[in-house]
């Protein structure tokens, strides 16, 4: 590819950007949240047509108008499971996009081959041809994308964050498949943000950042800070506020669990978080960390064990319960866009769906207190937005999450969870939020936040609880907090000398 | 075998449907005055296939994930148009058939152009297409009147063999010429794949227009096909509201009963057709048991209300609230 | 980092919904038209005649909004109507009958009502099959009510009162009714945490249980709503004509959802202002009396009818692309 660029609306996503990609290498992506990468694979696969530059396979310029239309060409690329049908079978899904023929109806019998030896090929052969995606762990879902990218016989196979809801086993599945498609001839890119990854599979790396590729080594060659600074384009120091030193508080923690445990994600849970404390909840992706919140506040039924609030065992019921007086808590949820924003609404209406009540009197907005409070938060937060009479959804990925904690702040929240905050922020904002949790925890909050960034987990907190398969693998505070021991519980490995 | 298993679990809205309407349909056989004879099953089978053939029609178009609240206009129109050109010689009565049928797939297919092209919600554009099928029912028969050619209507409405009711063989026939080669073409997948999912559909490359342009076709040629045979049974057009309304209504009970889910992507029509069966022998159980015909429609009501009601203990297993919402 | 955080204030410029304004101006087109066929259309009388024929339809078409609104439909609008009308003439003529009559007509639709939102918002069944069945249920409980036959009970003069006399002079009580039903629908939708909540529930249920909010209660009270509204245009309906009837009701479905999207409402909820279903109910009004003035017959109005309803939906209803 080269000279390639994209734009959305105003935004500049990819800009002259060039890559080239060999045959029988890894080829990785590194690169913060907006810095172009997806954008790079949608115009590779063809998803997005780019404004400018060229695309070439094996030195012959090529456009493609679709994604069947890059298929055909031999460029394919596994989502993170956007591509399944649910009510289809895995075969179904598997030969999706051409599905053999007899008499111009479906031939069952060639699709079932056909998907068991894609599955056999992905190494995934215990998931059966037959079973509906829907009813599949997300797991198996990306494992059945993977298959069916196979089966599409490709000569460059795009994998973007592809391993992200994997288990642990599974990905170590996975790149063994890669690297024999490796040996086998074919170009892989590897999208990801996890350094340990890259660091076993790439033989190739490019960094982006704004847009724009930095640059192309051989992998190993350079230093984990030296990336990161690539990847984040200054020098790499912690901005984090400092850390109090350990509370002296005897009392009961605001928040604390015995034995939690839900369905087989959540397995004998028991944690604490203290007033002005700010706890972090690690681990690879999926491990339960999601559904620990989501329990806590009141969304699961069925959880086993004990929460306790202050010291008082209860049972949370619902949100409203959550969020009511007696227990102040808080959830900023995982996907701002469908969980914690009405898009098409105004900053005004978002801002105050938590607390309708304060803002109202026997159902009746009031407006002045509503301006009152709205205005405070906006300049609190310093949410960079045209009034609070805009939509939401015009506003910039970071501000949209400010709206998103705003929310909530206007409930003098006392427990403060998190579900991966910054992710998709500009480092600017995220600057801003790790001050403003420390400023909330120094106010007598208790916090408790998961997060996917290691550095956060390590700047942030002052102790880090590491799940690993629904359970707590490890606890690490104060100094013992660092990025390799965090990677090796997450990996449920013992790293030496941790 | 773990094969069945899978097929089971995904027909099993279909094998509900046709297991509720066995029981009810020898309920009623057996407490008939009439017994099970001959007369009895083709009476039953007359009606029912009216509403089975428009309940196809239904499903088609709600796998897709939409909906057509024309199908009984369109069933009403063919039926007026019917009564005015199947009529004289064989031949001509012949090329009449075929121009009724395809009439009908002209609705469907603009009820599909409209919602693929014009990128409206199906459940608005079929509203006002609704109105305009039917005014041209109403234009073609201002009264009830026309005639049909009676030897072929009586073919399609009387006996095989002395006991098998010629309607239900061509409702058979209808399911295996049309809906199974469909549902096992690569355009009827694609039909389920844009009604599952459909930007996974558009990443996997699913042929989207096609499948929903064949739906809605196809539909349209169901619906037809009911009103041709409303033609066949009463040897006239009669463009009434109140009946095509009610067609459209008791078609999404029918889908429903079926076991097609109205977000689409599953289901089958041939559980349509045995929603539709069995929501008719409702009728038919409370003559049966000497229940005043008065209380029919609230019977039919209630049974509506309960078996809808009955997807809802599947609430009982949802451990994550938030899989309550979309 | 520069902190553009000034205090916000509410732009008094609201921005014109395109929608609305192609409403309103296709009733001005259509008054035009009109004119041109016929001097007296554009006279007082007609035009309050219309208002209060679009007084029945507006009444009904509230409910019907505020279900819309919230992603959802209320296929049960015409048997309701039917309940409300049947119900409140069944009430009789004496004293306690005269002046519950109004009240146990919307009473009976509330209850109907809240059927519909009992098993949408709790047992989470799609609206358009639960309101079916409610309108089968009505449509049962009717018949058996009735005989099958005509009702024979008339309506109470209070009724009659409502739907054809005038209080203020000149302005038919019809519309005083309407009127009243706007206002308050107005003030439930843009002044009270139950309309926001409403427009949140339309635009994403999900987000608005995160944020702690008791969505069913509302989708249930909602739906109430809704079957009151109904039964309420029923009784007027009954109140204009001294009497019901069977299926009065079926008439008003489809006008009534027509009139909500025309006038700007996303059918998949969370978008839409009670101004647009007012230029809605209007449009579908006046479309109908110049296709009977011009004497049209019935199966060109049916056919015209359609024909617009779609001609206006291609222009402003497109649903954009997947967000």
């Amino acid at each position: 590819m080269a000279g390639v660029s994209k734009r959305y609306g105003g935004v500049r996503a990819l800009e002259r950007a060039d890559l080239d990609v060999a045959a029988g290498r890894i080829h990785a992506i590194l690169g913060e949240n907006g810095a172009g990468k997806s954008t790079l694979i949608k115009v590779m696969s063809g998803v997005v047509a780019p404004d400018e530059g060229t695309m070439a396979l094996d030195g012959r310029p090529v456009t493609f108008a679709s994604p069947a239309a890059a298929n055909q060409a031999g460029v394919v690329c596994i989502f993170q499971e956007l591509s399944l049908i649910p009510d289809l079978s895995v075969a179904d899904n598997i030969v999706i996009s051409s599905p053999p023929t007899r008499f111009g109806l479906i031939d069952r019998r060639r699709q079932r081959a056909i998907a068991e030896e894609a599955l056999a090929r992905a190494g995934a052969e215990g998931v059966h041809p037959s079973a509906l995606v829907k009813d599949l762990p997300l797991s198996r879902r990306q494992m059945v994308e993977i298959a069916k990218a196979l089966a599409r016989k490709p000569r460059i196979l795009i994998l973007d964050e592809a391993t992200s809801a994997l288990t642990a086993a599974d990905v170590a599945k996975v790149f063994v498949v890669l690297k024999r498609l490796r040996a086998e001839g074919l170009a892989l890119l590897y999208i990801s943000h996890r350094m340990h990854e890259i660091a076993e599979l790439a033989d190739d790396c490019s960094v982006f950042r704004n847009g724009r590729k930095v640059a192309t080594y051989e992998a190993g060659t350079k230093s984990d800070n030296e990336v990161v600074e690539m990847m984040i384009g200054r020098e790499y120091i912690h901005a984090f506020p400092p850390k109090p030193a350990a509370p002296t508080s005897n009392s009961a923690p605001a928040l604390e669990t015995r034995g939690l445990s839900w369905t087989d994600r959540l397995r004998d849970i028991s944690l604490s978080v203290r007033a002005g404390e700010i706890v972090g909840l690690g681990g690879l992706d999926g491990q339960g960390q999601r559904e620990l919140l989501l329990a806590l506040f009141g969304v699961l039924r069925g959880c086993g064990g004990e929460v306790r609030v202050d010291g008082a065992a209860l049972r949370i019921k619902s949100p409203t319960h959550a969020k009511s007086k007696s227990i102040a808590m808080a959830l900023i949820p995982e996907d701002r866009k469908t969980e914690g924003l009405m898009l098409p609404m105004t900053v005004r209406e978002n801002l105050t769906f938590a607390s309708l009540d304060r803002i109202s009197r026997r159902g009746f907005i009031d407006r002045r207190i509503e301006n009152r409070l709205i205005d405070e938060m906006i300049a609190l937060l310093a949410i960079k937005t045209d009034g609070a009479d805009v939509a939401v959804g015009s506003l910039s990925g970071g501000n949209q999450q400010k709206v998103v904690i705003a929310k909530w702040l206007m409930n003098k929240p006392r427990i403060i969870l998190l579900n991966d905050p910054t992710r998709g922020i500009d480092v600017g904002t995220k600057q801003e939020i790790y001050v403003l949790l420390r400023r909330l925890a120094d106010a007598g909050a208790a916090v408790l936040f998961y997060s996917t960034d290691y550095d956060e987990l390590v700047g942030c907190c002052d102790r880090v609880l590491v799940l690993y398969d629904g359970a707590i693998k490890k606890q690490l505070t104060g100094a013992d907090i660092t990025e390799k021991a965090l990677i090796a519980s997450a990996l449920n490995i013992e790293a030496a000398g941790v | 075998m773990s094969e069945w298993r899978f097929w089971l679990a995904m027909q099993r809205g279909t094998l509900l449907a046709m297991a509720i309407f066995i029981i009810m349909f020898t309920i009623y056989g057996a407490n008939h005055p009439a017994g099970f004879s001959a007369n009895v099953v083709q009476t039953a089978a007359n009606k029912g296939v009216l509403l089975a053939f428009v309940a196809m029609a239904q499903s088609l178009v709600v796998i897709t994930s939409g909906i057509d609240l024309s199908v009984g206009m369109i069933f009403t129109l063919t039926n007026c148009l019917a009564s005015a050109i199947v009529v004289g010689s064989p031949l001509m009565a012949g090329l009449g058939v075929i121009a009724v049928l395809a009439v009908g797939a002209l609705c469907g297919a603009i009820n599909g152009l409209i919602v693929i092209f014009g990128r409206l919600q199906p459940i608005v554009a079929t509203i006002a297409t609704g109105a305009v099928y039917f005014g041209l029912a109403l234009a073609l028969r201002p009264t009830p009147g026309g005639s049909v050619e009676e030897t072929l209507a009586d073919a399609f409405t009387g006996r095989l063999f002395g006991f098998m009711p010629a309607s239900l063989v061509a409702l058979v026939a209808v399911v295996l010429v049309v809906w199974v080669p469909f549902s096992q073409s690569v355009t009827g997948r694609a039909a389920y794949a844009v009604g599952s999912s459909e930007p996974a559909a558009y990443m996997s490359g699913v042929p989207i227009r096609r499948a929903k342009f064949t739906a809605y076709t196809l539909s349209g040629l169901l619906s037809g096909i009911g009103g041709l045979f409303l033609t066949f049974f009463t040897y006239t057009g009669d463009a009434a509201y109140a009946s095509g309304n009610a067609y459209t209504l008791f078609s999404i009970a029918a889908v429903v009963l079926g076991g097609v889910s109205l977000f689409g992507g599953s289901g089958s029509a041939i559980g349509a057709v045995f929603g539709a069966l069995a929501f008719r022998t409702i009728g038919d159980l409370l003559f049966v048991f000497d229940f005043d015909p008065l209380w029919q429609p609230l019977f039919q009501g209630v049974v509506l209300m309960l078996a809808v009601s009955l997807g809802a203990f599947g609430l009982l297993r949802v451990k994550n609230r938030l899989e309550w919402f979309g | 980092m520069t902190d553009l955080a000034a205090p916000a204030k509410p732009s008094a410029w609201r921005r014109i919904d395109p929608a609305v304004a192609t409403a309103f101006a296709c009733i001005v087109a259509l008054l035009f038209v009109g004119s041109l066929y016929s001097r007296n259309f554009l006279s007082p009388e007609y035009l309050l005649q219309q208002l209060k024929v679009a007084s029945f339809l507006g009444v009904i078409a509230s409910g019907m909004m505020l279900a819309i609104l919230i992603g959802q439909i209320d296929l049960s609008l015409p048997w309701v109507v039917t309940v409300g009308a049947m119900m409140s003439c069944a009430m009789g003529h004496g004293f306690w009958g005269s002046a519950l009559a109004v009240p146990v007509g919307v009473l009976c639709g509330v209850a109907f009502g809240c059927l519909n939102g009992f098993g949408v918002a709790y047992l989470r069944i799609p609206s358009m099959i639960v309101t079916l069945a409610t309108n089968a249920v009505a449509q049962g409980l009717m018949v058996v009510y009735t005989g099958g036959f005509s009702p024979r009970d008339s309506a109470s003069p209070v009724m009659r009162y409502l739907a054809t006399a005038d209080t203020v002079p000149g302005l038919p009580n019809a519309v005083l009714c309407w009127g009243v039903v706007a206002l308050v629908t107005i003030v439930l939708l843009k002044r009270t945490t139950f309309g926001r909540t409403l427009y949140g529930v339309g635009n994403r249920e999900r987000a608005v249980y995160l944020s702690g909010v008791d969505t069913r209660r509302v989708v249930l009270l909602v739906f109430a709503i809704s079957g009151g509204a109904s039964a309420f245009g029923g009784v007027l309906l009954a109140g204009y004509a001294s009497k019901a009837a069977q299926s009065m009701g079926d008439a008003y479905l489809l006008p009534a959802i027509a009139a909500v999207v025309l006038g700007g409402a996303s059918i998949l909820g969370g978008r839409g202002t009670y101004l647009g279903t007012i230029a809605g109910v209007l449009l579908i009004t006046l479309l109908q009396s110049i296709l009977s003035v011009m004497q049209i017959p019935e199966y060109g109005r049916q056919i015209i009818y359609g024909l617009v309803i779609i001609a206006m939906l291609l222009l402003y209803g497109r649903e954009r692309m997947a967000r």
